[in-house]
């Protein structure tokens, strides 16, 4: 599973010149501030805008290439769209919404993939409703539906939640990390939210300008600071991956396994051995050179200074990897020890004589995990 | 109860045939030129909207005249319509209701053609992307989403065809039983000394169905609501 795409148009007001390749599977998080054309680009993988130059490609499937003179009508491209204004056929029940591609479609899902994402989606008792008696969230859960059950090659989703409410937004987040987990088939996920980006994304491309001005993992994507000015939007943190090791229901609190550490944070409600993903922002991390006590922190992790940047304005990023061993700098750079990220400002990094090579503790205020916030 | 004489049901009839004809007649033109009009972007999409436009602020009597020239038996076309099809529109209901089916041909159009621009265009690219080509989405959205126009359309071309003097007179002249629809005759009635009450009861009999035509449009559009709603 790839998705090669680099393309060239002049717009209005800019000129587009986006490049990136996905060479994995997951969801890719196309990130950039309002009218930076990132919907702009997703329309011409789906075929609704022509580049001036360029070429896209989806596994070996050519759909655009200027050279050869290749340009794939919509219908032939196999992409899933879903719409901020998740375009549902009013005059349409759900069922006929939801099979409209799949009746048009020679590659069908097997059956038993269909009930599957039905399933997943729980959308029977909307079936024989009309799309003006849903709610917005279940109009975008049909939406999905539609795309998926059309057996597309990509997933394409135009801000699918910006439309929605905070409430809203947490019911459809679980199904867009069920089609993350579960299916195979490569999502790129427009927004200009990081929190989603946090808890979905896998890789991230970020646009600003009509530019590609970066491409990797979220997780080293998250971290970098360089990228904080983007429109004030961008607010760098840390992304890990954890583990829940044990849960104590009665004080209320799950244990997680990160990096060689444990986190502790409150009651999560799900299995041992679940995975989960953290979200720490690098403003609610405090450094400290001794392991403070009574301190209402949870969490206060041993690590090593690594590097620490200057910011514009009064804050520097320090940025820190896990432990406190000899090594423990190297081994973040070759094994993937997880890093985290603090934003201080300059007088607390020169009152801390802050230097690399440090051994300092991280306080983290607060955690997000999956999306909801942990550890006020 | 005021009993119509046959003559007077005959005059009816003909009226309800004639624009029975022309509307069904007109309707897929209406919906292809509507949706040109309405999605189509290509040069001289002006002139056609001008075109269609034309027998609203045209004369009747003109329109009338413009096809006596045109379909006229000695006209070349008009001959070669005759000769070829045995389709001859003068001096003939038939003609009548072509000359209906023009008159009231802006009426459906705009009707259909603004139910239509009240679509939102990204159903089209969610269709494209879903697999649909343009005849598909023709028949699966284009046609469905317009039909509140295409019945409202419909019932104020059939009103409107139906109360057409000037045209037909023309045109098709003022013949008992073949062209002479509910107006000519009351204009006839009128023109006859002693035949006020006969008027007044065609009269009658028109504004009737004018209602009845209103009141149509009107429940088939709330259905159509109502259905859309469910």
């Amino acid at each position: 599973m790839s998705i090669g795409v680099n393309v060239e148009r002049s717009l209005k007001t800019f000129r587009l010149s986006a490049e990136f390749n996905i060479p994995e599977p997951g969801i890719t998080a196309l990130f950039g501030p309002s009218g930076s054309g990132k919907t702009t680009l997703v329309n011409m993988i789906a075929g609704l805008v022509r580049p001036d130059r360029g070429h896209i490609q989806i596994n070996d499937h050519v759909l655009f290439e200027h050279s050869r003179g290749i340009n794939l009508p919509v219908r032939k491209r196999r992409v899933g769209c879903v719409f901020q204004d998740n375009r549902l056929f009013p005059h349409k029940s759900v069922r006929d919404n939801l099979f409209y591609g799949a009746r048009r479609n020679p590659h069908k899902l097997p059956q038993d993939e269909q009930q599957a994402i039905l399933e997943m989606l729980d959308i029977w008792d909307l079936m024989d409703r009309r799309p003006n008696l849903l709610s917005g969230g279940e109009k975008q859960r049909v939406a999905l539906g539609r795309a998926l059950l059309s057996n597309p090659d990509v997933l394409l989703l135009d801000e699918p939640l910006s439309a929605l409410d905070h409430a809203r937004k947490q019911e459809i987040l679980p199904y867009l990390e069920w089609l993350r987990d579960h299916r195979k088939i490569p999502i790129l996920y427009v927004t200009h939210a990081i929190d989603e980006v946090a808890r979905l994304a896998d890789h991230m491309v970020i646009i600003d300008q009509g530019k590609t001005l970066a491409t990797g993992s979220v997780f080293e994507m998250l971290g970098r600071t360089d990228l904080a000015p983007l429109a004030g939007r961008f607010d760098a943190g840390t992304v890990l991956a954890a583990r829940i090791v044990s849960r104590d229901p009665k004080a209320e609190v799950s244990f997680l396994e990160c990096g060689g550490q444990r986190l502790v944070v409150p009651y999560l409600g799900r299995p041992k051995s679940d995975r989960v993903r953290l979200h720490i922002r690098a403003r609610d991390v405090m450094i400290a050179r001794t392991p403070p006590h009574d301190i209402s922190a949870n969490n206060i992790i041993p690590v090593t200074v690594t590097k620490i940047s200057d910011e514009p304005g009064d804050t520097i990023d320090v940025t820190m990897c896990f432990g406190q061993d000899a090594d423990a700098t190297l081994l973040a750079e070759t094994s993937g020890r997880p890093k985290i990220h603090a934003r201080i400002t300059k007088w607390s990094g020169s009152r801390l004589k802050l230097q690399p090579h440090q051994k300092v503790f991280a306080v983290i205020k607060s955690v997000t995990v999956n999306g909801q916030l942990r550890d006020r | 109860m005021i009993s119509l004489t046959p003559a007077e049901i005959e005059a009816l009839l003909l009226s309800l045939r004639i624009s029975g004809v022309a509307v069904a007649c007109a309707l897929p033109f209406a919906i292809i030129v509507a949706t040109a009009l309405a999605l189509g972007r290509f040069p001289g999409r002006f002139i056609l909207d001008a075109i269609v436009h034309l027998p609203l602020i045209l004369p009747p009597v003109v329109m009338g005249y413009l096809l006596l020239i045109a379909l006229g038996t000695r006209a070349p076309l008009g001959a070669w319509l005759y000769e070829t099809f045995d389709l001859r529109f003068v001096f003939s209901w038939t003609g009548a209701a072509l000359a209906s089916a023009i008159v009231s041909f802006p009426f459906q159009v705009r009707a259909i053609r603004l139910s239509l621009e009240n679509v939102n265009p990204g159903l089209y690219q969610a269709a494209e992307t879903l697999g649909a080509g343009p005849i598909d989405r023709f028949f699966s959205l284009t046609l469905p989403l317009a039909l509140p126009g295409i019945i409202a359309g419909a019932i104020t071309a059939f009103a409107a065809s139906l109360g057409e003097f000037g045209a037909i007179i023309t045109f098709v002249s003022n013949i008992p039983g073949e062209t002479r629809t509910l107006p000519l005759a009351i204009y006839t009635a009128i023109q006859t000394p002693g035949g006020e009450l006969a008027a007044a009861r065609l009269a009658a009999l028109s504004i009737g169905l004018a209602f009845a035509g209103l009141l149509l449009s009107e429940l088939a559009l709330r259905r159509i609501r109502k259905r859309a709603a469910s």
